[in-house]
């Protein structure tokens, strides 16, 4: 039952024009990165680079391959994904009451509880097939505009330098991480969607919210930073970048297959997991006593 | 008698000072005749940066070097940061100086040689390098280290160590120190995700950063062509 009401609901989805927009929307936005680091690539690198350009000779052409870009790009990409999860998510339950079929859906000989988690797997779904797109563009074709290097990381206070042998893996793990945090919106769009009757209000408080944890990150003010932050779910949504953090020894030589400070990649890893139960077991349950008949 | 024999003291003692004071031109020519018995090499190396915000690994480069005083540095595979000051260990830059003062300033145990510090100022205006301050074995007639100030790149330490091309003047492993400048980015560019050691690491004000070079072997005086200095 649970197989043909999740098939049911991936049809509703990839039937939707919409759905198809995130698609379109990614696919443009990499390659305006793509053609905009074609052109202007080594302006890009040296507003990191200037301050050791007195120091140092900066190999911007080799720094500017397909994997730097490919960051580049999940860089300022991964941010804005939520808003197309939240678009897919916050319709699933909101959108049915909207439309009238809520009450036609819950005459299914399935538990409301099948129900909800067919509509989470279906959004999850979506999520996963929007990274491999994202994958397939970012990555595959910034390697075949750009070509292979070790992969230059730069962060605040310092720079990494990753082997490209070393490199694949990381950008494997960093999507599969990624598909975690997105899950984990695709979560809360859905619980927020379980309150709302019309399929606008969950999708804009969704990114709302990430928003407001996005800001109070960035402020890096004290106040949030030990109270709020540790605990934020946007924190910890860019721990897929802590996977090109890589650790070296006393002598300064990066240490391949390494990461980090792995534990705290863990633990957000955990509280995002901790999250996504969170958000569909309360969901849940507010959907099993819903009152569908007002 | 006693007056005289003070007095022989005196002048032999000062004749001894006379012998033992080393001529820097003279010395210099000397280590400069060795070096220029190299034209030309290209090496095959391994490069190792420690620098506080820099996290790189090991590197297999190729040095070019053509007299007389073109110097580089390439990755045979993957990116590397080489500091511009690693020409000066092309030692070139500074026994090639036509118009200079050199002054000896004693002398200085390094790894274990007795070598003659030699101190050398040029005087023509438009020289990038400054000030340079040569440790010379006498002896062999080697650099085995040298501080060199420059106009736009700062001061460099360089540390040779010599073995098989030794007679060529040419080291096996070299030790470059600089300063370096802070890394900063402005907050909020990079969005780093904080996993904790960031604040650890965090370098604050100028720091000193190593690059150090392994020659393995080198290939002397059979030409290397102009394009690889562009």
């Amino acid at each position: 039952m649970f197989g043909a009401i999740l098939y049911t609901e991936l049809f509703k989805i990839f039937r939707r024009p919409r759905t198809y927009i995130s698609f379109g929307a990614i696919a443009v936005i990499v390659l305006l990165v793509q053609f905009a680091l074609r052109v202007n690539g080594t302006e890009f690198i040296r507003f990191f680079t200037d301050s050791q350009a007195d120091t140092f000779e900066i190999p911007e052409s080799q720094i500017l391959n397909g994997y730097f870009v490919c960051v580049a790009i999940l860089h300022l990409i991964l941010i804005h994904v939520p808003l197309l999860v939240a678009l897919i998510a916050g319709d699933m339950i909101a959108g049915e009451a909207q439309t009238g079929t809520l009450r036609m859906l819950a005459a299914q000989p399935a538990s409301r509880t099948t129900l909800l988690l067919a509509k989470f797997s279906a959004s999850t779904i979506y999520v996963i097939l929007l990274l491999l797109w994202m994958a397939l563009f970012a990555l595959g074709g910034s390697l075949l505009l750009f070509g292979q290097e070790d992969l230059v990381v730069f962060r605040e206070t310092d720079l990494h330098i990753i082997s490209q042998q070393d490199v694949l893996w990381r950008f494997i793990a960093a999507f599969i991480y990624a598909a975690l945090a997105l899950t984990m919106i695709a979560a809360l769009a859905l619980l927020l969607s379980v309150f709302a009757e019309n399929a606008l209000g969950p999708i804009v408080a969704t990114v709302c919210i990430v928003i407001v944890f996005t800001i109070l990150q960035q402020l890096k003010v004290p106040v949030f930073e030990q109270t709020i932050n540790p605990w934020s779910f946007t924190t910890h949504m860019l721990g897929w970048k802590g996977f090109f953090y890589v650790e070296k020894t006393s002598e300064g030589v990066t240490i391949n297959g390494s990461v980090e400070n792995p534990m705290a990649l863990v633990r957000s890893g955990a509280i995002l997991i901790g999250y996504t139960f969170l958000f569909v077991l309360v969901a849940e349950r507010v959907y099993r006593k819903k009152d569908i008949l007002c | 008698m006693l007056r005289l024999f003070w007095i022989c003291v005196l002048l032999l003692g000062s004749g001894w000072k006379v012998n033992a004071a080393i001529d820097p031109a003279t010395l210099l020519a000397g280590v400069k005749k060795k070096y220029d018995l190299v034209r030309d090499y290209t090496a095959s190396a391994q490069l190792k940066t420690n620098v506080l915000f820099i996290k790189a690994p090991l590197s297999q480069v190729t040095v070019y070097y053509k007299r007389p005083d073109q110097l580089k540095i390439k990755n045979q595979k993957g990116i590397s940061f080489v500091p511009k000051g690693t020409v000066n260990i092309n030692l070139n830059n500074v026994l090639g100086l036509r118009n200079f003062e050199a002054i000896a300033a004693g002398t200085y145990q390094v790894d274990g040689v007795t070598c003659e510090i030699i101190k050398i100022f040029p005087l023509n205006d438009e020289e990038d390098i400054t000030r340079a301050t040569l440790y010379v074995d006498p002896t062999r007639l080697l650099v085995l280290k040298s501080i060199i100030s420059t106009r736009e790149s700062g001061t460099y330490q360089i540390a040779m160590q010599y073995g098989a091309y030794a007679s060529w003047g040419l080291p096996d492993r070299v030790l470059v120190e600089f300063n370096t400048r802070e890394f900063k980015l402005p907050k909020g560019t990079t969005l780093d995700y904080d996993n904790g050691s960031s604040k650890v690491d965090a370098p604050k004000g100028p720091q000193k950063g190593k690059v150090e070079i392994l020659y393995r072997t080198y290939t002397i005086n059979q030409g290397v062509a102009d394009a690889i200095f562009r």
